[in-house]
């Protein structure tokens, strides 16, 4: 199973940015969404996930805000902001170079 | 809006923090329930759904911690974290502390206070339009010198150069040693002002619009206009309780009458190398001048102050003035006309009398601050050297040494910050009293404490801090770790090494210290010479005061002199009056006018060059009532008198210059303006018109008939002549109740007036020097003091072994005495270069006197050797039981 620290420099942001491109959502529903949506593959370690949210609340990428939850419960829910988007659009542009890269040195063997 | 967006952000993660650490850890226990209630929909009990959780959860600490370092006040926590350390590290040792901010306060606060001074006075432009553009003019003249070379300038040339320059300078004339008589009215006294004629463009071209009415029309600048005057604001406030309705109003000057048609704006001064901060009110110059003087190119009675447009600078226009000059000179070739011109910025002959002084000042106070600054620095390389241990072990431990060394930085940043504010209320203080004490210092209205003031306090803060700190901090030497942790006070050298630093710094600091003493002592000198120096007559128990007659009451010279005969007649009859006598001016009061004279009996002794006299009126009562020493003749008689009065008694050093080797008795001179011929009749002693400057030739005409309509009362009496200033001013208010007395001192206090300037610039370096000294001295005894304690264990065997108490004194004396012999000798050697500079502030005083350097040399060495003597007298009674038991 790959661990946070396996991660790409740098990905675990736009994992982040990416999950939160269709609707808010708080710390815990993130890493359940990213472990979800990769197969159980990537699972996001707390030690890195609320540093890197506030990281990037710190850049103007998302915005946190207190909303009541699911369950009745205040939680801390992040958006995606309009400088968020922008970044998203660029580092999903980013990491696809990269991976095609990364891909044909792979699949040269 | 991101930046808007960051900013909140960063705001509310400055200044809500706690507030945020609460929400992180609901953010986090959020996480941590939502973890277990999955646990348990999993199937575990909730006892191991907790433990579950919490061991995927890693270390919260860490975790929270990291989260925190992601806000953006990282450093900022830190730095508060030194903060909150070095305070309490400076609260542990309050001596230490207190000592050290008393001594930044005084460096800072003085450094602040002169800063502000020479901003003020020197630096910072007039408050006119275009300063820059703004230039004083002088006439100059090739065979004779004046005031620094400036000699005013004749009305005939002004109108010349006028009209020569007109397309491309504005030109106004001003003479601003007028003065005139405010008569009673309503209820007020009578007094005397100072007053400046001045030409009807001079307000529009500084730029200054008068804050209540107008200013003066060309028609009114005339022989015929109607006669009009411009008030100073102060002059306003002060005597007619700043009332707007005065303008349309009359007042009465010299008993004719003027309508006020303006006052000038609170910040305007007018100041000039030959003063011009105490004028009250201004005239149109042609309304007031005599005809003649408004024509003549031999009268010096006027400055020109010159707007130059942009493109002409200051040299083409001196050029060009020079060359007309000169065709004036030709063109009229009498011994007083000029041949040449010259010229400097406004602010430059306003202030250039101050700019040795202040600049000396500056620099004594950039000393007394260096070395206020060594002593810091010197006592936290004390402390970092007892601390040796503790910063050993944190090194060890892991601190970096950038951390310690901020540390170091942070310590005497606070002392610095701490003795900065403490400095500049010092400065406050300091200037409050010095626009008390030296209000007749040229622009000292433009000293203020302002935001340049303030980035300057805010610099020699940092420059403190950084100097000290960083001599601390590189001194106390990261590398020798081990050996630091292993030293123990049986073996010495790092002790010893560490002191070489220190004395280094005492070195420099004595030698700092002598040159401020040998300035000071200098100064000191030349103020006592100038105290000491004979005007040439009695000065004690001498009473002086002016009167003025205003000719529009007494016309005529007979009634002048009538009024000035009763006068004196009635002042000798005052009870307690030794003697009394009337003159133009007395001895050390001032230039009062100077005439070229030629002798009749025999061409000019030297060609081109003309002696010029100074010229006093006097009464023949007079050389009685000043004790002046008649040497050959005599006296003019009381009948040589109106048309008879051309007669003259000359000093010696006048008899010396117009007749060498010959009885000038009968012989005549001749006035080179009037053409008017004197027979000299005596010669008296000599006196000094300024015991600031050289002595000059004089020349006594009588009082009664050369057109003198001012007197000074000159009353000598046996013993209290203070108590005598009422009954005679009783007197001139008997015979005339409109006419003010002004000036109203003893002859001691009238020459003091003249010698404030050198009081003040001594006094000033001698309170600086002895600051100086004191921190010298307690450097030394600080370094000696802790040498001995670093070699405690040394004595003690050393007297163990059997050690004479004496070789033990002695030995710690040369230790202490070295580095201030080194540095005396520094010192004496950057003294000798130094004072040079200071040459024109020193009267009567060699720059290199040997008597001040020994006195200043024997004075160091005592006060070194008495700092020393205590800490060497210790270790010599030292008890080598107990040293060798502090192990």
């Amino acid at each position: 199973m790959g661990k946070p620290n396996d991660l790409v420099q740098g990905t675990l942001d736009l994992l982040i940015l990416k999950t939160l491109r269709p609707e808010a959502m708080h710390g815990w529903a993130i890493a359940k969404r990213i472990q979800q949506i990769s197969g159980e593959v990537l699972q996001v370690q707390q030690g890195s996930l609320y540093p890197a949210l506030h990281r990037l609340e710190q850049q103007g990428w998302i915005r946190g805000k207190w909303q009541e939850s699911e369950t009745g419960r205040q939680a801390k829910f992040y958006a995606l902001t309009a400088a968020g988007r922008k970044q998203l659009e660029a580092e999903t542009a980013n990491w696809n170079r990269l991976s095609a890269a990364i891909n044909l040195i792979v699949s040269e063997a | 809006m991101r930046w808007w967006d960051r900013c909140t952000m960063t705001f509310r993660a400055l200044f809500g923090r706690s507030a945020a650490g609460a929400r992180l850890d609901d953010e986090l226990g959020f996480h941590l329930d939502k973890q277990i209630a999955e646990n348990i929909a999993a199937g575990m009990n909730v006892e191991a759904a907790r433990y579950a959780a919490v061991r995927s959860f890693g270390n919260p600490a860490l975790l929270r911690e990291q989260t925190r370092a992601s806000w953006s006040w990282g450093w900022l926590e830190s730095l508060l974290h030194d903060v909150r350390y070095s305070v309490r590290t400076l609260w542990r040792a309050p001596g230490f502390s207190v000592m050290a901010i008393v001594v930044m306060a005084l460096g800072i606060g003085a450094n602040v206070a002169l800063f502000t001074v020479v901003r003020g006075v020197l630096l910072k432009p007039l408050a006119f339009r275009e300063p820059g553009q703004l230039f004083t003019l002088y006439e100059a003249d090739s065979h004779h010198k004046g005031h620094n070379g400036n000699l005013p300038v004749a009305f005939g040339s002004f109108t010349a150069w006028q009209s020569a320059t007109r397309s491309t300078v504005e030109m106004a004339a001003v003479s601003p040693w007028q003065d005139y008589n405010v008569s009673a009215e309503g209820g007020k006294l009578p007094e005397k002002v100072d007053v400046a004629w001045c030409s009807w463009n001079f307000f529009s071209e500084l730029g200054v619009t008068p804050a209540l009415g107008r200013d003066f029309t060309e028609a009114e600048d005339g022989p015929g206009a109607a006669a009009t005057v411009v008030l100073t604001n102060s002059f306003w406030m002060r005597r007619y309780s700043g009332d707007p309705g005065i303008i349309g109003k009359s007042i009465w000057l010299d008993a004719k009458p003027y309508t006020v048609i303006g006052v000038l704006p609170p910040s305007f001064v007018f100041s000039s190398a030959f003063g011009g901060n105490t004028l009250q009110i201004w005239l149109p110059v042609k309304h007031e001048a005599p005809p003649s003087l408004l024509t003549t190119f031999e009268h010096h009675e006027f400055l020109v102050i010159a707007r130059l447009s942009h493109g002409v600078t200051l040299p083409m226009l001196v050029d060009q003035l020079a060359a007309l000059q000169k065709q004036i000179q030709i063109s009229h070739a009498k011994p007083a006309v000029h041949d040449g011109a010259t010229g400097h910025s406004m602010l430059d002959d306003s202030v250039e009398n101050y700019k040795t002084p202040l600049y000396a000042l500056l620099a004594a106070t950039g000393c007394v601050l260096l070395i206020a600054c060594m002593n810091v620095a010197s006592l936290l390389v004390a402390r970092t050297a007892a601390r040796g241990k503790e910063l050993a072990i944190r090194s060890a431990l892991g601190g970096g040494m950038l951390r310690l060394m901020r540390e170091r930085l942070m310590e005497s940043l606070l002392l610095s910050a701490d003795g900065g504010a403490l400095g500049l209320m010092l400065a406050w203080g300091a200037l409050q009293w010095l626009a008390r004490a030296r209000g007749d210092m040229n622009r000292v209205e433009a000293i203020h404490i302002d935001g340049v003031v303030a980035a300057f306090t805010l610099g020699v803060i940092a420059f403190s801090a950084l100097f000290s700190g960083l001599v601390a901090a590189f001194s106390s030497g990261g590398k020798r770790l081990l050996a630091t942790l292993q030293e123990s006070s049986r073996v010495h050298s790092g002790g010893t090494a560490r002191a070489g630093l220190r004395r280094f710094l005492l070195v420099l600091q004595v030698g700092l210290t002598v040159v401020l003493l040998v300035g000071a002592g200098l100064l000191l000198k030349s103020f006592q010479r100038l105290r000491s120096s004979d005007v040439g007559v009695p000065v004690d128990n001498v009473l002086t005061m002016h009167v003025s007659l205003p000719e529009a009451r007494y016309k005529e010279p007979v009634q002048q002199v009538a009024f000035l005969e009763q006068l004196i007649e009635r002042v000798r009859a005052v009870p307690g009056v030794q003697a009394a006598g009337l003159a133009s001016v007395a001895p050390g009061e001032g230039w009062n006018g100077d005439h070229a004279m030629t002798v009749v009996e025999h061409p000019p002794l030297r060609s081109n060059e003309v002696p010029d006299l100074l010229v006093r009126g006097a009464e023949p009562g007079y050389f009685a009532a000043i004790q002046l020493p008649l040497l050959r003749g005599r006296i003019f008689t009381r009948d040589e008198r109106l048309e008879r009065a051309h007669v003259v008694v000359i000093s010696q050093s006048a008899a010396r210059v117009l007749f060498p080797n010959e009885d000038p008795i009968g012989k005549h001179l001749r006035t080179t303006t009037e053409d008017t011929v004197f027979e000299v009749v005596g010669v008296v002693g000599d006196t000094l018109w300024n015991v600031n400057a050289p002595m000059m030739p004089t020349l006594y005409w009588p009082l009664y008939g050369n057109g003198y309509s001012v007197a000074t009362i000159v009353v000598r009496a046996t013993h209290d002549v203070e108590s005598l200033a009422l009954p005679v001013q009783k007197v001139v208010s008997q015979l005339d109740p409109d006419l003010p007395v002004s000036d109203v001192m003893t002859l001691r206090e009238a020459i003091g007036k003249t010698t404030v300037d050198s009081e003040f610039d001594s006094l000033l370096v001698l309170a600086f020097a002895v600051i100086a000294l004191l921190l010298a001295a307690a450097g030394l005894y600080g370094v000696l003091a802790y040498l001995v304690t670093q070699r405690t264990n040394e004595i003690g065997i050393r007297i163990a072994l059997g050690a004479q108490r004496e070789s033990v004194l002695r030995l710690m004396l040369a230790d202490g005495l070295q580095p201030a012999l080194i540095g005396l000798v520094v010192g004496l050697v950057a003294s000798a270069v130094v004072v040079r500079e200071i040459r024109s502030m020193l009267y009567d005083t060699e720059p290199l006197d040997p008597g001040v350097f020994a006195a200043v040399a024997a004075m160091l060495l005592a006060v070194a050797a008495l700092a020393c003597i205590v800490p060497a007298w210790r270790a010599s009674r030292l008890n080598p039981m107990q040293a060798l038991r502090m192990e």
